[in-house]
């Protein structure tokens, strides 16, 4: 698993679908009336074109590659973790609740704090699901995508409610105290720290998975279930574990949202983030470096989609199309050989046996 | 309120019972909503409507069918993948044709028939027997859905699929064409939930205009045990909740909305938790069949 | 009718399977296609029933070519296949099963279908209750209705796939009598096996496949001798396994007493089973398939809860864990090497290393020592000859041979007080089988007490030194590989507890 050669042969795999997901897309931009060269420069400018725009997509990539992580975790266990929304979500709120709970703390204590609530708060979110499986049976997919929408219209209320700042109708929190906001790292734009966050934590993540037992008791629960299993390694414990550490990582990308970009928790702060952090995973072939490559891919068609539909007026919902083609054409890839495992490998995704 | 679900969930009663398990069912009925609402728009017909819905979900519907059992990808992640691109291509084409503007464009929707007699049955008798046609013809299809399913050579080599695919095979059943005509049928019903949304219940298309009730869908396929009657009884009940949170909501009661659009989904969560015993799963669900 | 197969090609992949076969069957004739597992048999049958296609060759009914794209029309031409694992829905009842392959067009009427089935089983004397459910019968009772179901589409050439492998000797006796009646009616049949004793009681005639190519097309029964067919199946005289040495009994080191769990279907699957295991003996389980024994494996490996008392050198050990029981000396050799086994899509090297990743020299402060994995890999690759000998390579990548290898590897080598060995010769040549048996007599001269499970009653009289039959979940009684009659054990294996073998041990 550590040589270069087998990452490279795991890359063909994406970089076609990608290939074959923008020759589509060039029909569909062609449809619209406009040059697809003229717009695929456009996506390319507005994501890498100068200083603002490189910020702007790492600070998307620091989410989706946070939460890919996480799913990669989930996923690499067999455990399908659709939630990622909703355990953002509840990372965020925990954010907010204790910054605003305690203001005068000081930034050494605040953060490591901040980051622990994030962690409670999605992976509690995603340990609910998690155990309701390994007792239960249940299936995942369709409690996680449920508790997804709790999470959000929990959020919402609250926001209306006890969590709304004084002197507003709209749903939004107060701001939190300085010092619990992320500091920039990259002077005259808005990125953020989060990204750094993202960084260590997909090396952390593949320290973790190649190089300590833990990791490949993980792997080999993903791998093969039985034989993991009849080795000895406590199955159900790992799968909640997965879980857990995939909530929390969607939870600190929740908190990094909230202290480095917004300042404060509102309604909808989340464009889907938890949504396409599956397709960065499962582009990123549940690898750390495809992830973190994956995440920096699809937050650059997010940033570039806006510009191009500035420029050029096709939609920037193309960039959707353009996601679920790309995630798409690597399943198809998939098929002829079976390099995550996920193919052939899904049993009890919904409930239906162990 | 339960007919989008009970038209789903039938659909994806095929599905599932000859073998595939189709999470792309939430985009499927998106794209049915949002291609019948297109074509009800330009045309003035509900019922062209209607016809574009359902093309517009068997497309979705024969993309995954040929993931899914040509090419044996993964079920799960190919349904999911596929709600992306049908949320992507719904919103995008909707940009392209009418813009972003403050007045949403309006579908021409299907009127209420009303059945003569029943529907003078007061209380019970407008909320049975004025629905539109859709209503109706989810009523109609839980025993004709039924009736396919166990009383026709056709229906027992579905299942067939569905159990035990090799067996079925070895049997002279071309398990492969009965699975991507399951995928055509759930395609049909998917839209014409979809349709529901867009014309009948609302007569606009917003971008999130299903909200999930896909998988709410294959939640009460799993409650009602792959059974047309139990989806009905499982439909009725979680349309009954998210009807609840609109009525409420629309008459101004004073919980949060958001609460209350809570309803549904912490109704599925409960109902999938109290479930346990898996009797009845179709055995060879989700699991690429491959041959040679 | 004559079927004929010319010159039948068929490629995997790179791996030739069939190799220019030809073959003919005749009416009124028993065919013994035997090999090896592996040799191609089933291929060329599965090409004939129409689910594959030939790569080159030709079909002849009656000397005219014909082609079959799906098992649908070699059903209408009259060939019909009872496969090795049953092709039966479990959930559906017997006419349902039936019913399925039924092309006439006709509407489903359930009750039509039961009383031709009821016809033609008083015909041909297959007794099956029309409206059972599959899952409740027994494997002779299912076979019975895989026969049935060829016959009800008026097949007249009838292809058996190993039908005697999970037979007891009764049903054994039964299905040899089934066949002479279908030869005597006129049927044309197939009889692909492995075992020679039923190719002498019943063939006609017979035909020998080696690595995919025909090594003899024509044998008449009586010009041949188990020894000769022996040869020609493998291609060399086949050596015998090492003469089992003398060991002397070492003490009790498990005790069973009334061991009871239920099974993954909610019945009991085990009722109070008792039996000691001492170091230096091979206790042989014997048993039809599904009487339990997958479940007493499970539950002394820790994978299954049960009530009774389970003692491991005079500890209680019942409701410990599998990663406990590893520790504790069991060593486990799972009956499916593909679930349970090995980590498919892993590396040898992770595969052998997943069982001690916890403690030095593998990892230190919680980190893994890649060299030592490594270092430890090649060593057991090199010692039990595991090819290829290359500890990146995937588990999925090897043959069966090999990966049963593996599996042993990674649990021999801790030197266990107790093995579990379930099944552990399940699909793989005489070499490999060979190899394992080898083994397990070696480390029962060590000193290990195995508890060998199998389904295979010749491989149980081989190596144990002592026999226990279950049925039903519990000891039906104990025999003596060495003394004890067979038919004594067939009847204890059916459930009769015998005066002749001992009950108690």
């Amino acid at each position: 698993m550590n040589n270069s050669k087998r990452l490279l042969r795991l890359a063909t795999g994406p970089v076609v679908a990608v290939a074959a997901a923008f020759a589509i897309g060039a029909i569909l931009i062609a449809i619209a009336g406009v040059d697809p060269l003229v717009a695929y420069q456009a996506l390319f400018l507005g994501a890498f074109g100068n200083k603002t725009a490189l910020a702007e997509t790492l600070i998307k990539a620091a989410p989706l590659t946070l939460a890919g992580l996480g799913i990669m975790f989930a996923f690499r266990t067999n455990t399908f973790n659709m939630g990622a929304e909703g355990q953002l979500y509840f990372g965020a709120l925990a954010t907010t609740v204790v910054a605003l709970a305690f203001p005068g703390l000081p930034r050494v204590f605040l953060v490591p704090v901040l980051i622990l609530a994030a962690a409670l708060g999605g992976g509690l979110w995603a340990a609910i699901p998690a155990y309701l499986k390994a007792t239960r049976g249940s299936s995942e997919i369709i409690l996680t995508i449920m508790l997804n929408y709790v999470a959000v219209l929990f959020v919402g209320f609250l926001l209306q409610g006890p969590l709304q700042a004084p002197g507003t109708n709209t749903p939004v929190s107060p701001f939190i105290p300085a010092n619990a906001q992320a500091p920039i790292i990259w002077g005259g734009t808005r990125l953020h720290a989060s990204i750094l966050l993202a960084v260590l934590v997909a090396i952390g993540a593949y320290v973790l998975l190649w190089h300590t037992p833990i990791g490949l008791k993980l792997r080999a629960v993903g791998d093969t279930p039985g034989t993991a299993k009849a080795v000895g390694i406590p199955v159900t414990r790992m799968v909640v574990l997965s879980m857990a550490i995939s909530g929390a990582l969607a939870g600190l990308a929740g908190m990094g949202e909230i202290t480095g970009v917004h300042g404060r928790l509102l309604s909808g702060f989340s464009p889907g983030y938890g949504n396409t952090a599956i397709a960065v995973a499962l582009v990123g072939k549940l690898n750390p470096v495809g992830v973190v490559l994956s995440g920096i891919f699809f937050a650059a068609l997010r940033t570039g989609a806006d510009t191009m539909q500035r420029w050029v007026a096709v939609p920037a919902s193309l960039s959707y199309v353009l996601q679920g083609m790309v995630v798409l054409f690597v399943l198809a890839g998939e098929f002829m050989r079976d390099t995550t495992g996920l193919a052939a490998r899904i049993k009890g995704a919904f409930g239906l046996g162990k | 309120m339960a007919a989008p679900l009970l038209l789903a969930s039938l659909g994806e009663i095929y599905a599932e019972r000859s073998g595939l398990l189709n999470p792309g069912l939430e985009g499927m009925m998106l794209f049915g909503a949002f291609g019948g609402f297109v074509v009800s728009q330009q045309t003035g017909s509900p019922w062209l409507g209607l016809l574009g819905a359902i093309v517009a979900a068997v497309l979705i519907g024969m993309i995954f069918a040929y993931l899914t059992v040509s090419l044996h990808a993964d079920q799960v992640v190919t349904g999911v993948s596929l709600n992306l691109v049908a949320l992507g291509l719904a919103t995008f084409s909707y940009r392209l044709l009418y813009g972003v503007s403050t007045v949403p464009a309006m579908s021409a929707g299907f009127s209420r028939i009303k059945v003569p007699f029943l529907a003078d049955i007061p209380v019970l008798g407008p909320v049975l027997f004025q629905q539109s046609f859709l209503v109706y013809l989810a009523y109609l299809l839980v025993p004709i859905t039924a009736w396919s399913l166990w009383r026709t050579n056709w229906g027992l080599r579905l299942r067939a699929c569905g159990e035990s695919p090799l067996a079925a095979l070895a049997e002279g059943v071309p398990v492969r064409r009965f699975r991507y005509v399951a995928m055509l049928l759930c395609g049909v019903l998917a839209g014409a939930a979809g349709a529901f949304l867009t014309l009948d219940q609302l007569n606009v298309y917003v971008e999130d205009i299903t909200a999930g009730r896909g998988f709410i869908g294959l939640a009460i396929v799993i409650f009602g045990r792959w059974r047309p009657a139990g989806a009905a009884l499982a439909a009725l009940l979680f349309g009954a909740a998210d009807a609840l949170g609109l009525t409420l909501q629309v008459n101004g009661v004073k919980l949060s909305h958001n609460l209350l659009l809570m309803l549904p989904y912490v109704l599925t969560v409960i109902a999938l938790v109290g479930m346990r015993g898996r009797a009845h799963i179709p055995a060879a669900l989700g699991k690429p069949f491959r041959t040679e | 009718m004559r079927v004929q197969l010319r010159n039948i090609t068929k490629r995997f992949g790179a791996r030739t399977v069939n190799d220019g076969i030809d073959l003919e069957i005749r009416p009124g004739e028993v065919l013994a296609l035997l090999g090896e597992n592996g040799a191609g048999k089933s291929t060329a049958m599965k090409i004939l029933y129409g689910l594959y296609q030939p790569d080159a060759g030709e079909i002849l009914l009656d000397g005219a070519p014909v082609r079959f794209a799906s098992p649908a029309e070699a059903i209408a031409r009259g060939i019909g296949m009872v496969h090795q694992h049953f092709m039966l829905v479990p959930s559906f009842t017997v006419a349902e099963n039936v019913a399925l392959g039924d092309r006439s067009g006709k509407g489903l009427n359930l009750d039509d279908v039961g009383r031709r089935l009821t016809e033609l089983s008083e015909r041909f004397q297959l007794h099956v209750e029309p409206n059972a459910l599959v899952s409740d019968l027994s494997v002779g009772a299912q076979q019975r209705v895989e026969i049935l179901r060829v016959l009800y589409r008026g097949a007249r050439v009838l292809i058996f796939d190993e039908p005697t492998a999970v037979l007891s000797p009764q049903e054994v006796d039964q299905f040899l009598s089934i066949l002479n009646r279908l030869r005597a009616d006129g049927c044309a049949i197939v009889l692909i096996t492995h075992k020679l004793g039923d190719v002498m009681r019943v063939a006609d005639r017979i035909a020998v496949l080696r690595d995919g190519k025909l090594v003899a097309g024509d044998i008449a029964r009586a010009e041949a001798t188990p020894e000769s067919l022996a040869r020609l199946m493998v291609g060399r005289d086949v050596p015998q396994i090492p003469a089992k040495a003398e060991v002397p009994l070492g003490a009790e080191v498990l005790q069973v007493q009334d061991l009871a769990c239920t099974g993954s279907d909610g019945l009991p699957a085990l009722r109070g089973l008792s039996f000691a295991l001492r170091a230096g003996e091979i206790l042989g389980v014997a048993g039809i398939d599904g009487n339990g024994q997958a479940e007493l494996v499970e539950v002394l490996a820790g994978l299954r809860n049960a009530t009774g008392s389970v003692q491991l050198n005079g500890k209680p050990v019942l409701g410990w864990s599998t990663a406990q029981l590893l520790a504790a000396g069991v060593a486990h050799i799972p009956q499916d090497r593909h679930r349970m086994g090995l980590l498919m899509g892993s590396s040898l090297m992770e595969n052998l290393a997943v069982t001690e990743c916890d403690k030095e020299p593998l990892s230190r402060f919680g980190f893994l020592r890649g060299s030592a994995i490594r270092e430890r890999a090649r060593r057991l690759l090199t010692e039990w000859a595991v090819r290829p000998n290359d500890e990146n390579a995937l588990a999925e990548s090897l043959s069966g041979g090999n990966q049963q290898k593996v599996v042993l590897a990674r649990e021999l080598s801790r030197n266990p007080a107790v093995i579990l060995a379930a099944q552990p010769v399940r699909g793989l040549d005489i070499s490999a089988i060979q190899a394992v048996h080898t083994e397990l007599l070696r480390q029962r001269e060590r000193g290990a007490a195995i508890l060998l499970v199998s389904t295979d009653l010749d491989e149980i009289l081989t190596i144990s030194d002592r026999i226990a039959v279950m049925h039903q979940g519990a000891i039906v009684g104990f025999a003596d590989p060495k003394t004890t009659e067979i038919s004594l054990i067939g009847q204890m294996m059916a459930g009769h507890a015998v005066n002749g073998g001992n009950t108690h041990e």
